[in-house]
């Protein structure tokens, strides 16, 4: 028996092999039912994103498992197998948890470190609970699956800093006036991404947000969007006087805010900072006005070199991050290895022999003056009670029942054999 | 009194160490080691100023070594309360330095307790250096967060965002403890002045004599005048503000130091 992962993700497989091997919850309802009809796979749980499809078996170890498994999802979504041939991955064993690990920790995300991936992971196992296809393997996997990306998330730094142009914009807001609450958010001129880092900060509690476009219908219709007011677009510069952050995107030829304008808005702001995002291009805003005192004028290559900085941190917070995956791999697979048969019934004879001794010592403490041979016959009974008390445990143990695990587990925890 | 002494320069050493480690490489540990240390290193240093004042029986800023130990206490209570009003990061890593540098400075000079002169035994001792010690503590600290700000400043500007930018705080903040403690300790300052000028006059019957530590006490004044002053009537702040606050500790250290040890002043400490 072993863990065993097979699938596909954002590396392996387009976005339309993704779409068509993709499981919705009801589709992964029957998934799991027609999966562990199949011989050899004990356990299982789906998980689908748009980035990833996955199984995760607890299976039988032999050869032809994974052929089995890529026939199935195959013939599930009916897809010719050799369109998935070099899209579909395996791992088992080690391979396959450490794939896991990495998944829920978010190294293997297209962008390493995004939160989403381990909430999808908790819904999948959600679903395997209700459905009952995870067992004690399968949730043991996930429950630790789940702990290892915690502590990634705290003892690394993988997910700290923006790695978005619209959050980097917030962070850097945030970095120069801390508390957003009472600051007003100017968007000049419409277009996707404007409207994008927009939403970012508008999310973030400003106080007030004003919209000035060209075509003010389209102004208006973006402002009652992020309740906010919109003003026609040549009055601007009256309404940068007392506007905090602005995100430039006026599709202009050429400046729309020049130095000697900037300098003489700061003077009637009384210096108040102000954080100018411009990120059309052609720029639309002089890149000197950057000179000035509490201006922070960030253009669409200074905020992408940001994020840029930023993944670079993540990736070398990465190697961190692989080397508490290795620690928790070996947990892990200690744990397996107590669910072998042999331990377990070394452990449990253990314990019967522990108390027999106990209880031997008192019994001869309270008989008082017993010679040799009585404690022989007292001990030898006591040995016979053990030995046919455990024999049928034993035999039980080392047989080839289809539920061996769920066996040792419960024999484990029936006696207290986990230590501690 | 010695070893209470010896015990609080070593913790502040000990906390400094753990501020400039804090400072380069954060950890949880460092910065709570250092508040540990800091925290340790200000009880004892108050159990040495309060032993120091019941031997002497006056306020313990007559000599030199005295006033610098009170100085550096000041500063650490400073920074205490602005940790605890603003709970900002790494703002010890740019104050304690300055408090230990002081408090060994304090540790080199004579610290025998000798008699005070009668006519300097009086009331004005113990409100013209608290004020003074209190107002310039507030300073130095604001001096602190000048630093802080350049430096963040200068990343942001530079569009850099690597190093301390993640763990410094914003700009508005830092700003706004420059300015809070510019406007603590400008008034009790131009007090300290005040007191010192009644002072002079009750002991020597004039309130000014040009004496280099009165110059360098105006001097010193002016330039967190004009902070005050170019901040309220042209909104001056942010970097300006910043730099002045340094220059203006410079100006402090000069007059406290400087003056006694450079320049001859009849602002003597016994």
């Amino acid at each position: 028996m072993t863990v065993l992962v097979v699938g596909l993700n954002h590396k392996t497989a387009d976005v339309e092999v993704r779409e068509s091997i993709a499981f919705d919850s009801e589709k992964i309802r029957k998934g799991l039912t027609g999966l562990r009809s199949l011989q050899g796979v004990r356990e299982a749980i789906i998980l689908s994103t748009c980035n990833r499809v996955e199984l995760y078996l607890h299976a039988e170890s032999d050869a032809n498992m994974v052929e089995r498994i890529k026939k199935y999802i195959s013939e599930f979504h009916g897809i010719p197998v050799e369109v998935l041939e070099g899209a579909l991955y395996a791992h088992g064993g080690v391979d396959g948890v450490r794939h896991l690990f990495r998944v829920a920790s978010s190294l293997d995300s297209m962008v390493v470190g995004e939160p989403q991936i381990l909430g999808q992971l908790k819904a999948s196992y959600d679903i395997g609970l209700k459905e009952q296809s995870s067992g004690i393997i399968l949730n043991k996997l996930m429950k630790k699956a789940i702990s290892v990306a915690k502590r990634v998330r705290t003892e690394t730094k993988i997910a700290e800093n923006a790695v978005s142009i619209g959050y980097a914009a917030v962070e850097l807001a945030k970095k120069i006036f801390g508390d957003l609450g009472d600051k007003v958010f100017m968007l000049l001129g419409a277009g996707e991404m404007a409207e994008l880092a927009a939403r970012h900060l508008t999310g973030s509690g400003v106080k007030e947000v004003i919209v000035a476009n060209r075509t003010y219908e389209r102004g208006l219709a973006l402002a009652v969007e992020f309740s906010g007011k919109a003003i026609e677009f040549d009055t601007f510069k009256k309404e940068l006087e007392h506007s905090d952050i602005v995100i430039c995107s006026t599709g202009a030829r050429s400046y729309v805010l020049d130095f000697a304008e900037m300098e003489k808005i700061m003077k009637t702001r009384r210096q108040r900072p102000v954080f100018i995002i411009d990120i059309s291009v052609p720029r639309n805003i002089d890149p000197k006005i950057n000179d000035l005192d509490n201006v922070y004028l960030y253009d669409i290559d200074d905020l992408q070199g940001v994020v840029d900085a930023n993944l670079n941190e993540r990736l070398k917070e990465s190697l961190k991050a692989e080397e508490i995956i290795d620690q928790e791999i070996d947990v892990f697979f200690d744990w397996m290895q107590s669910l072998d048969a042999v331990p377990t019934i070394v452990a449990l004879r253990r314990a019967a022999e522990g108390i027999k001794n106990e209880e031997l010592a008192k019994l001869y403490h309270k008989l008082g003056g017993l010679d040799e041979k009585d404690k022989q016959v007292i001990e030898q009974a006591m040995n016979s009670m053990i030995n046919k008390m455990l024999h049928q445990p034993t035999t039980a143990l080392k047989g080839n029942d289809e539920e061996k695990d769920v066996l040792i587990y419960a024999v484990r925890k029936l006696y207290g054999l986990n230590g501690k | 009194m010695i070893l209470t002494f010896e015990l609080a320069l070593t913790s502040y050493f000990i906390a400094t160490i753990l501020a400039v480690l804090d400072l380069i490489k954060g950890s949880k540990a460092t910065s709570r080691g250092m508040t540990v240390f800091a925290i340790a290193g200000f009880i004892i240093h108050t159990v040495n100023i309060i032993l120091r004042l019941l031997i002497s029986g006056h306020m313990p800023t007559a000599s030199l070594h005295e006033a610098a130990s009170f100085f550096t206490w000041s500063i650490v209570l400073v920074f205490f309360i602005i940790e605890y009003r603003y709970e900002v990061g790494l703002m010890g890593s740019f104050v304690l330095p300055v408090v230990f540098i002081l408090m060994l400075s304090s540790s080199v000079l004579p610290r025998q307790i000798r008699p005070l002169p009668v006519i300097l035994q009086n009331s004005w001792l113990w409100f013209h250096t608290i004020l003074a010690f209190v107002g310039e503590a507030a300073l130095t600290v604001a001096c602190g967060a000048g630093i802080m700000y350049l430096i963040q400043e200068r990343h942001v500007k530079s569009k850099k965002l690597d190093g301390l930018f993640h763990r410094l705080p914003s700009l508005m903040v830092l700003d706004d403890i420059n300015y809070r403690l510019i406007t603590i300790g400008f008034p009790l300052l131009t007090l300290a002045i005040i007191t010192g000028a009644l002072w002079s006059e009750a002991i020597w019957g004039t309130y000014w004599r040009w004496d280099p530590k009165e110059v360098w006490s105006l001097i010193t004044w002016l330039f967190y005048a004009i902070v005050l002053h170019a901040r309220l009537t042209a909104g001056w702040h942010g970097r300006r503000t910043a730099i002045l606050s340094v220059a203006g500790f410079i100006a402090i250290l000069f007059t406290f130091f400087g003056v006694n040890l450079l320049l001859k002043s009849f602002h003597g400490f016994v």
